[in-house]
């Protein structure tokens, strides 16, 4: 059941009369609806900051995770806040649209009553409309923005960066992007790009002799205000994705350049320092603690929707630290008020972007269509349809995980089959036919090639060892923002507390220890090396496609969840 | 991008960095050839490599800095760099604790010689790696976890 704005507010007005809502009459509940947009202008700086959008194009459903442990410090700590506890932290009624959009409680029918999410026709009104408001106003966008779908995929990203410009972005960092190869970033920065949208990244040098690849930062005049916008693209690029698209470019946090950037920016008469981050939460707020005279961190990459900043202290001041969600489902604003040369006060608002509530901009509309069309019949292909809910975020396992898990499994006739742990992926609610386009939105990537190895019951504790540091080591430094691989047939306890190597254990296979000395048949998608590049193998879509076809209707699964320990009553957990 | 640099490096090719060096006059051909401590070198662990290279328990000391990257981009080349502000700094080593032999690389710095060395080592696993600075006779230490991972699966 899709709805259109009329309907909305009426749904709004119903949920009011049942004391759900924030309002207690029809009139209220417009009025409500049209102040979630309506922002009064703050100062004299205004920044619209989206991130990791992963191509989603068009409205889409996502739900945000019911598990997103914090450990150490971060127990307890934003982001690792989910539902409830996530709600009474930043002061959010339950059952209202905004609890809807920042977290996953009550999914299926929220979902149904506030409709679809994102898209970028719905996107550019929302950003004419506020920029209307702002004059001098910049679109920052943190990255992940070229992929994730099937469209950007086919088209080298064509269809992303032809509506990030029409979309107004000024400025940009990277991740994702970067898995299109070397040679096609600069090809898009040096042509399409040019005179439009810039790049920055002052963490991303040659791997030779660490000359800067991209500008670090770039100054422009808001209101007679010099604004440096500094870019930190995903420190782990080369790790995390395959290195041999990126064989020439080195990475890494780099805070002491980063300081060196800062001044640099600010000896230039730059009044305000924004850092544009792909970093993850956890490292900003612990960049921000380590380096002096930036006025905000704006976030990505680990997709978490923050409502409100986090305020650091460090030598300098102090920090915000922001983090804009995922898949096109918010926009940030950030309004800074200056005085005598400083940043004096602020405004932050995480709008959720409701399509339902914003109508569509024609001209981005006309765009999307236009990309689309030489592509609709393979995007539209049916595969199955979904009884239950299916969704991916969550540090353990998701539904839409565990039927590419046991698709591999049954067609590669594995023991034990992994998927990656990306943060990325829309939903589709009960119902739902599952069409190539959403299982593209799983899976489109540059490296999407199926395994089958042989593993002893050594190595296969030691990838999930080394993955479950990655994600709980207590140094946000040494994380790389991802969720746990995903595992099928495996059985096993995790422990996030313990030590480097120490936190998987009670491996178990149809209840039967794992072997450490045997060797098991595991399956797996997305391998990072270049042996397994040029060993091709089959496109994980059309494996997962051949399974979906053969089941034809799919039930609800029960997901292969580890078994936690030393995590009861963390408040990143539902 | 630095032409020249590369330009330079191209033309030493040949000749390897010593070679460079000293046919520019910079050093002569034997300090080059500066004396290979094989006890050192051969040592399996930490303690032995330390008591090899006379350095016994070092202290500690933020006047010696090591930089390396937090993850290694590539385990078989991870860039590592030690200055020292320090006075008379005599010889500089970097040392993995987790590898089989730790001592990977040993300088010795004539008098004058700014105190500043860049390598790159290679690493099996996640690893302490520790910058081991002589000056006026005495050791002085700097410690940095590097973490060694399989890659894959990020966000």
């Amino acid at each position: 059941m899709s709805m259109n704005r009329r309907d909305f507010l009426q749904v709004l007005a119903v949920a009011a009369a049942g004391g759900l809502a924030l309002h207690s009459d029809p009139a209220a509940a417009a009025q409500a609806a049209a102040r979630m947009y309506a922002l009064p202008r703050f100062g004299q700086v205004s920044l619209l900051h989206m991130t990791d959008c992963h191509a989603q194009l068009r409205p889409i459903h996502f739900r945000e995770p019911d598990v997103n442990l914090g450990i150490g410090p971060m127990a307890g700590q934003v982001p690792h806040l989910v539902g409830e506890h996530l709600l009474r932290h930043f002061g959010i009624r339950p059952g209202s649209a905004e609890a809807h959009a920042f977290t996953c409680l009550d999914f299926v029918k929220a979902a149904r009553t506030y409709g679809k999410v994102g898209g970028f026709a719905h996107l550019a009104t929302l950003i004419k409309q506020l920029k209307a408001g702002r004059p001098g106003a910049l679109l920052l966008d943190g990255g992940d923005t070229w992929q994730g779908s099937g469209l950007s995929l086919w088209t080298g990203a064509q269809d992303m960066v032809d509506a990030c410009k029409l979309l107004g972005v000024d400025v940009m960092t990277l991740h994702w992007e970067a898995t299109y190869g070397e040679a096609r970033v600069k090809e898009i920065e040096d042509k399409d790009f040019k005179g439009h949208v810039d790049i920055v990244a002052q963490n991303i040098k040659t791997a030779d002799f660490g000359d800067p690849v991209f500008k670090p930062y770039v100054i422009r005049n808001i209101n007679g205000v010099p604004v440096a916008i500094v870019g930190q693209a995903f420190p782990y690029t080369p790790i995390a994705n395959p290195r041999w698209q990126v064989p020439n470019w080195s990475y890494g946090i780099q805070d002491d350049n980063l300081q060196k950037v800062v001044d640099e920016a600010r000896a230039a008469g730059a009044q305000v320092v924004v850092v544009l981050s792909h970093n993850g939460m956890d490292v900003d707020l612990k960049m921000a603690s380590r380096v002096r005279g930036v006025d905000a961190i704006l976030g990505g990459h680990t997709h978490d929707g923050v409502p409100a900043p986090v305020v650091v202290s460090n030598a300098g001041g102090r920090t915000l630290v922001t983090n804009a969600g995922s898949n096109g489902k918010y926009l940030g604003v950030l309004d800074l008020e200056v005085k005598g040369g400083k940043v004096t006060d602020f405004r932050y608002k995480l709008l959720p972007v409701f399509a339902n509530l914003i109508p569509a901009d024609p001209a981005m509309a006309a765009l999307i269509n236009k990309m689309r069309a030489p592509f609709e019949g393979r995007l539209a292909e049916k595969l199955a349809v979904s009884e239950g809910l299916l969704y991916r975020r969550g540090n353990f396992n998701g539904a839409w995980d565990q039927l590419i898990l046991d698709a591999l499994l049954a067609e590669k006739n594995a023991e034990i089959a992994f998927s990656p742990g990306f943060r990325w992926g829309t939903s589709l609610l009960p119902g739902d036919t599952i069409r190539m386009e959403h299982l593209l939105d799983q899976t489109a990537i540059t490296y999407p090639w199926t395994t089958l190895t042989m593993m002893s019951g050594e190595q296969i504790k030691t990838v999930l060892e080394d993955v479950c540091d990655n994600l709980f080591n207590p140094d946000p430094y040494y994380q790389q923002g991802g969720d746990m691989v995903r595992v099928g047939g495996l059985q096993y306890a995790c422990d996030p507390n313990a030590a480097m190597g120490r936190r998987i254990t009670d491996m178990r296979l149809h209840g039967k220890p794992l072997d450490a000395g045997k060797t098991y048949k595991v399956a797996g998608w997305a391998p990072v090396s270049e042996e397994a590049r040029n060993a091709g193998g089959e496109a994980v879509w059309d494996l997962v496609a051949r399974y979906l076809k053969g089941q034809k209707v799919i039930r609800p699964r029960a997901l292969n969840l580890p078994t936690l320990k030393g995590m009861a009553g963390n408040p990143g957990m539902t | 991008m630095n032409h020249q640099r590369r330009e330079v490096l191209k033309a030493g090719g040949g000749l390897g960095l010593f070679g460079l060096l000293a046919a520019a006059g910079l050093i002569t051909p034997g300090e080059a050839r500066a004396e290979w401590n094989k006890a050192a070198f051969d040592a399996k662990n930490i303690e032995d490599t330390l008591k090899a290279l006379g350095a016994g328990a070092p202290a500690s000391a933020a006047e010696v800095q090591l930089t390396a990257p937090d993850i290694a981009e590539n385990g078989a080349v991870v860039p590592v760099g030690v200055i020292s502000t320090l006075a008379g700094v005599e010889a500089i080593a970097i040392l993995v604790e987790k590898n089989p032999n730790p001592l990977a690389a040993s300088f010795t710095l004539p008098a004058g010689t700014e105190p500043g060395v860049q390598t790159r080592v290679k690493m099996g696993q996640t690893s302490d790696v520790y910058a081991l600075v002589r000056a006026g006779g005495k050791f002085f230490m700097a410690k940095k976890e590097i973490k060694v991972t399989l890659g894959g699966c990020g966000g």
